[in-house]
């Protein structure tokens, strides 16, 4: 069980600023993201496109936003849990008790939901069927690629995760490489790459087809594709492995008894609390009148939601506004004072 | 001269907006009139057409507003930028007919434009 002072959900730019207002007036907080990384939608959906709206940083890509708030975090202890989902926050008397999808717990006063639009989840493909082999023949991402070795394999997808795992697995195994049309977003380099092991008869390639539909009992034996011309093939395949991208869903925030409008929460605008005491949400998860979902916007609303954490983390205790530039308390936090 | 221009902007000409007909995938039908300037995408959020997440917010990074667009629509339109047949290769089910509503500006040309939104947008 760990004890905390506030728990964050969602690693990116809210979250993270959201750590240093918590930090800086002298609480302890950990953060939750389900992503591998951190920076949230900065990192997964824009990385290399420029912001223009960040106040007094006229242009910043995603990533150098995400690493200039890890900067500002330098100076403060914040423990990260990557790649796991808040699955259940349950009322145990004052406190929230949380947990996550890889068994982590949780003892905290205060959650403050900084969740974008929910947690990326993979795009899955459309036929029904293959829920079926999901996790089992059928793949959305290769945490081991050994099981592949020697067999055929069924990459769909024309981003940079296809066309990797195309090339990587075309040296042990039989890759055939499905794109629903000519031209493919990754990079130049491997694009170049493919199309090479394709005249060298390392990759069977097949554009303008789609996942049309998927045969097998136990385990996947063939697939079908489909043509944009409506012509179909069978192809024989042992595994398949779909790279659409990753999509945004509320998953299981949805039940913790929150107040939601649509995909958001409502909130309070003097604490962005939720109609559950304790529980916060700021950035573009959050809705009131006015809300505007910029990354300005969540920098406020996590500086107010992290006052608010103040009480409930303190109760006897009295919180002063203090100035960076004059406070000796804060400078002490951010170790620019003895 | 006066009255004739007052009449004028008085006049439902001058307030026309043009109609946008959103097909949903369960046969119903919408249809809006969105003002100029907004999106494809806005004027179905604004006015609660389901189907459409838009999960983004318009900046053509999710594929959640992907529509059909009727046939003899889709070569008037003006065409897709670079970024937008990247994000429909993740978009559910593509057509040749696939667009993201947030990058199809409102105009008068577009009065009558028809769409059809796909069964799930995930």
């Amino acid at each position: 069980m760990n004890k905390t002072d506030a728990l964050i959900i969602g690693a990116g730019p809210t979250g993270l600023f959201t750590a240093h207002q918590l930090k800086l007036i002298g609480l302890n907080c950990e953060i939750v993201d389900n992503l591998d990384k951190i920076g949230g939608q900065c990192i997964e959906l824009y990385p290399d496109k420029p912001i223009y709206d960040i106040p007094a940083v006229p242009e910043c890509t995603g990533e150098e936003l995400t690493n200039n708030l890890l900067n500002q975090l330098k100076p403060f202890d914040i423990k990260f849990h990557l790649n796991e989902r808040v699955e259940e926050v349950k009322k145990e008397n004052d406190n929230w008790l949380v947990k996550t999808s890889s068994g982590n717990s949780f003892q905290t006063p205060n959650v403050i939901i900084a969740g974008g639009v929910g947690s990326f989840e993979p795009r899955k493909f459309s036929p029904k069927v293959c829920e079926k082999f999901e996790n089992k023949s059928l793949f959305y991402s290769v945490k081991n690629k050994s099981v592949f070795k020697g067999k055929t394999v069924s990459i769909f997808g024309g981003g940079d995760s296809a066309l990797d795992w195309a090339v990587e697995l075309s040296k042990d195994s039989n890759v055939n490489l499905i794109h629903r049309r000519d031209e493919f977003r990754g990079a130049r380099a491997t694009v170049d790459k493919m199309y090479e092991l394709k005249k060298a008869g390392k990759i069977n390639l097949f554009t303008n087809y789609q996942l049309n539909n998927v045969h097998g009992n136990e385990k996947i034996e063939s697939i079908e594709i489909k043509h944009d011309n409506s012509e179909i093939q069978n192809l024989k395949s042992d595994y398949v492995l779909g790279f659409f991208g990753l999509i945004m869903q509320l998953g299981p925030i949805a039940n913790w008894g929150l107040n939601l409008n649509k995909k958001t929460i409502e909130v309070d605008t003097e604490k962005f609390e939720t109609n559950q005491k304790g529980i916060y949400a700021v950035g573009d998860i959050c809705n009131y009148p006015g809300k505007l979902k910029l990354i300005l916007s969540g920098f406020h609303e996590g500086a107010l939601a992290a006052r608010a954490c103040f009480k409930l983390a303190r109760p006897n205790e009295k919180y002063r506004f203090e100035f960076t530039t004059t406070s000796t308390n804060l400078l002490k936090r951010l170790g620019k004072k003895e | 001269m006066f009255c004739i221009l007052a009449l004028f902007f008085l006049s439902p000409i001058y307030i026309h907006m043009p109609k946008i007909i959103y097909n949903t995938h369960d046969n119903e039908t919408y249809t809006i009139e969105v003002q100029n300037g907004l999106t494809v995408m806005e004027g179905a959020v604004q006015n609660d057409v389901p189907g459409i997440d838009a999960d983004c917010g318009g900046g053509m990074a999710c594929a959640t507003c992907h529509v059909y667009v009727k046939e003899d629509w889709f070569n008037k339109l003006p065409k897709k930028e670079d970024g937008e047949e990247d994000m429909l290769d993740m978009a559910f089910e593509p057509k040749p007919n696939s667009r993201l509503s947030c990058q199809i500006i409102v105009s008068d040309d577009l009065d009558g434009l028809e769409v059809n939104i796909p069964s799930k947008q995930a």
